[in-house]
């Protein structure tokens, strides 16, 4: 196992190696630069700004800069606000995002799992009809059209929430529910099935044989095993909470991370792209390794390729 | 050494054999079909499907205005006799916007996956069928694309060359080829050792015909459930980047835009924000209605 996990741990490092060469060559693969927007300045003030932040140097050196600063935690100035660092605007938008982003999870599964047993445990009746429809509603409608059903519903007509902003808890209502609505009908689908075919499975029906309470049955035998599918499923879906969504946070102007993923790329903020490159490639790999490794501790029937028992 | 008994025959005499008594097996586009057929919801989504596709080809025929006609005087009417849906915040006939849009969604809706399948299917069929150092390398590409969310990549392609519809659509697909292609490779995995497939070989078939007529069809299945899959997610990311502004440029329509351009009136003309969202929550309904049918069609065992 853990020659197993260091395995995969040295193939993560490489992916980063191979998403941070191509993040950077296709930036600077673009025309203009991050200053070329800004009204005409003459040459040797544009000279100046290009050394202050080592534009002026061959590409492939600007890669070894970045590479050699960010090994030593400098993720550079963010051009868009350059009276902070990288680190630090991250360290700044990033509590909003994870604060969505927590609430999202913990409503998406809390929910989804229920609504899923639900479902399984009275299988076509109109609870299982209900929530069957309604996930595959939740799934196929995109967050940032919930989000902006719900504006124009509840802040526009019934003025009972604000359209956006920060800082207390009514901003959170509308950007959650746009948010968690599509990952709680996927865990909502899992959950159906994966419960229904632990019922019907032999093991279930042993037990029931030999008088095990319902209760019991349920706990021991059918949650555990349903839970096994859901994990390789459900666990990429958190990098994604936690990264925050570019459409929720536009919508409703949430001041968190997702919007930087647009004003950087829009504003040739190479630092904050590289930034945001590697901290999403780093979070979806270890939630990737996470969930195999979950996987082989649950069942015990999945060998990792690699490890020997 | 006594001889084994003979073999009692049966008295009477063996029905005639009569070729049209055998029931012929309906064939499995016939079978797969009236499984689709079966199932209501596809039926409706299939329909809906259809009309969004009509509206698109025949945006021109069916729009009353011509798409970009402005008349700045009659700027945010609601709806009447000669604008059935109103009009827009710049003065143009809502109705004839929103025919266009269709055309804008169902283009990038369908363009983008098939795209993606041009590019992704043979990539990962010849990957997996060389296996070795290819299919390591394939592997090795395809974990350095899942790492980066193709929003991103998007948006940075986008930064590069711009935004529009046929430039976007190349985007999207560029993002999305290695979904296909690893859906394509993992069923040359699981068919490549099948009997029929190595009788086949044994009998001196070539690669290209082993693939292509004994591995593709049978894998068709799946690819098709997929592709029809992936348009919902092409026309989400199109009005999603549209909304944002880096997707459809002006003039031309695209429900994303329109939502974004309509929640400032949702006020007062509700219905320039509403029409779009309701469209393209019930497209993406749609199809992802026909997307289930076929795939409970093609593999009435699947459980997802």
């Amino acid at each position: 196992m853990a020659r197993y996990v260091l395995r995969r741990l040295a193939s993560l490092m490489l992916s980063l190696v191979v998403v941070s060469v191509i993040v950077f060559a296709l930036m600077h693969a673009a025309p203009g630069g991050p200053f070329s927007f800004e009204q005409q300045m003459p040459a040797y003030m544009m000279e100046n700004i290009l050394r202050k932040y080592g534009l002026d140097q061959p590409v492939y050196q600007q890669y070894i800069n970045w590479v050699w600063a960010m090994l030593h935690g400098d993720f550079g100035i963010p051009y868009q606000s350059p009276t902070e660092t990288v680190v630090g605007l991250v360290l700044r938008a990033w509590p909003v995002t994870l604060a969505v982003g927590a609430v999202s999870i913990a409503f998406a599964f809390g929910f989804g799992l229920l609504f899923g047993a639900l479902a399984a445990f009275k299988q076509n009746s109109w609870i299982d009809n209900l929530v069957t429809f309604g996930a595959t509603l939740g799934m196929a409608v995109p967050s940032y059209v919930i989000g902006f059903f719900l504006i124009v519903v509840f802040s526009i007509h019934l003025g009972w929430l604000p359209t956006g902003g920060w800082g207390e808890p009514k901003h959170l209502i509308m950007p959650v529910i746009a948010f968690s609505l599509g990952p709680m009908a996927i865990i909502a689908r899992m959950t159906r099935v994966n419960m229904l075919e632990t019922i019907s499975s032999e093991h279930v029906r042993l037990a029931r044989a030999r008088g095990i309470p319902t209760r019991l049955i349920v706990r021991r035998y059918v949650l555990k095993n349903a839970a096994i599918p859901m994990v390789t499923v459900l666990l990429p879906i958190i990098p994604d909470l936690l990264t925050g969504s570019i459409f929720v946070e536009a919508v409703f102007s949430v001041p968190g991370l997702g919007r930087f993923f647009t004003t950087s790329a829009l504003t040739r903020d190479y630092p904050m792209i590289m930034a945001m490159a590697m901290m999403i490639a780093l979070l979806w790999g270890i939630m990737f390794l996470i969930s195999d490794v979950l996987y082989a501790m649950i069942d015990p029937r999945v060998r990792l390729a690699g490890s020997s028992g | 050494m006594k001889r084994a008994q003979s073999v009692e025959l049966p008295n009477q005499p063996l029905a005639p054999f009569n070729a049209s008594a055998i029931e012929v097996a309906p064939g499995i586009m016939a079978e797969t079909g009236r499984r689709f057929f079966a199932n209501r919801l596809s039926v409706v989504g299939l329909l809906v499907v259809g009309l969004l596709m009509a509206a698109a080809v025949f945006a021109d025929v069916l729009a009353p205005y011509p798409r970009d006609f402005a008349v700045f005087a009659d700027t945010l009417r609601p709806p009447s006799p000669e604008h059935l849906l109103g009009t827009d915040a710049v003065g143009r006939d809502f109705l004839t916007r929103i025919l266009h849009g269709a055309r804008t969604s169902m283009l990038v809706g369908f363009l983008v996956p098939l795209l993606a399948a041009l590019v992704g299917v043979p990539l990962g069929a010849a990957a997996s069928w060389r296996g070795g150092r290819l299919d390591a390398l394939f592997l090795r590409i395809v974990e350095v694309f899942t790492a980066v969310p193709p929003y991103m990549v998007v948006i940075l392609l986008v930064t590069i060359w711009g935004s529009g519809v046929d430039k976007l659509i190349l985007y999207l697909a560029a993002t999305g080829w290695v979904g296909l292609a690893r859906l394509a490779r993992a069923q040359v995995v699981a068919l490549r050792p099948r009997e029929y497939v190595t009788s086949a070989r044994a009998l001196g078939a070539s690669d290209w015909r082993l693939i292509s007529q004994h591995i593709m069809p049978n894998a068709a299945g799946p690819m098709v459930v997929v592709l029809v899959m992936a348009v919902p997610g092409a026309i989400f990311a199109e009005a999603g980047l549209s909304v944002l502004g880096l997707g459809v440029r002006d003039p031309i329509p695209s429900w994303g835009k329109m939502i974004a351009e309509g929640v400032p009136y949702a006020g007062t003309n509700p219905l320039l924000a509403l029409i779009p969202i309701g469209l393209i929550a019930v497209t993406m309904l749609a199809f992802a209605f026909v997307g289930d049918g076929l795939r409970d069609a093609f593999d009435p065992h699947s459980k997802l």
